[in-house]
């Protein structure tokens, strides 16, 4: 009960975090700056939290919460399929290298700065 | 009140995504993160099919729609974790499942987001049609 509970918080405060993010960022070129920040931000994150062993109510909260529910992949996945629909390929192809790559590479360096700690 | 219906339909997905999590482990175990994947590609599917079957109708308040969509369905799938479980699969030496994982959800979730605007599309026109 008490997991829920720090679930739900972590997951309220994330969603409206994207939300706010997403919605400032949106500009009119058509690439999904909001997404792709709140994703690699949270991918940082969430390595840190592991790097630096949080467990229990703490990562029920922020891991599990709060970064599950501020990064998102179905946003990603449908925002990558729009630019390939409006033929903008060369955006398509920008948008997931950069979204898997820098996101693992910065899971990897939360990871290891988390570690360092 | 817009930023608190997104917030309550992040409860309900990340509620939603722990849920099926804690039931993948139960029953598959730890060794491949097949919840996340399942959870994923059906969240993609699931938003491809919103998106179009909502679009442009009246059926739904655009508040609702953005509480479904960027609430529940934006909570219930996560970047994060994902990132983390492909590191980890590499770390522990499981290179084959991290290459498998980390394809699997790339083209599993292009090939969702579609397959879910089509059928929204289609059930859509079939219902304006009756």
């Amino acid at each position: 009960m008490k997991e829920i509970i720090f679930i739900s918080i972590g997951g309220f405060i994330g969603a409206i975090g994207r939300f706010v993010i997403s919605k400032s960022m949106h500009n009119n070129k058509g690439f999904p700056m909001g997404t792709l920040t709140v994703n690699l931000i949270g991918a940082f994150l969430l390595g840190l939290l592991f790097g630096l062993h949080v467990q229990g109510s703490l990562y029920s909260l922020l891991g599990i919460g709060f970064m599950g529910s501020f990064t998102t992949f179905s946003t990603l996945m449908l925002d990558a399929v729009k630019l390939n629909k409006e033929n903008k390929k060369k955006l398509y192809y920008i948008y997931l290298l950069s979204s898997y790559t820098i996101g693992i590479l910065l899971t990897l360096c939360g990871l290891w700065l988390g570690r360092k700690m | 009140m817009i930023y608190f219906l997104v917030g309550l339909g992040g409860i309900a997905g990340s509620l939603f995504r722990y849920l099926l999590s804690v039931m993948a482990v139960a029953i598959w175990g730890k060794e491949f993160p097949i919840g996340t994947l399942f959870i994923n590609v059906t969240g993609a599917f699931l938003l491809g099919f919103m998106t179009n079957y909502f679009v442009g109708s009246n059926k739904i308040h655009p508040y609702l729609n953005t509480a479904l969509t960027t609430g529940v369905i934006g909570s219930y799938t996560t970047f994060s974790t994902f990132c983390y479980e492909t590191v980890h699969l590499f770390e522990t030496g499981k290179i084959i499942f991290g290459v498998f994982y980390l394809f699997a959800s790339l083209l599993g979730g292009l090939f969702f987001v579609r397959a879910g605007m089509k059928l929204g599309e289609q059930v859509k026109s079939t219902r304006s049609v009756l």
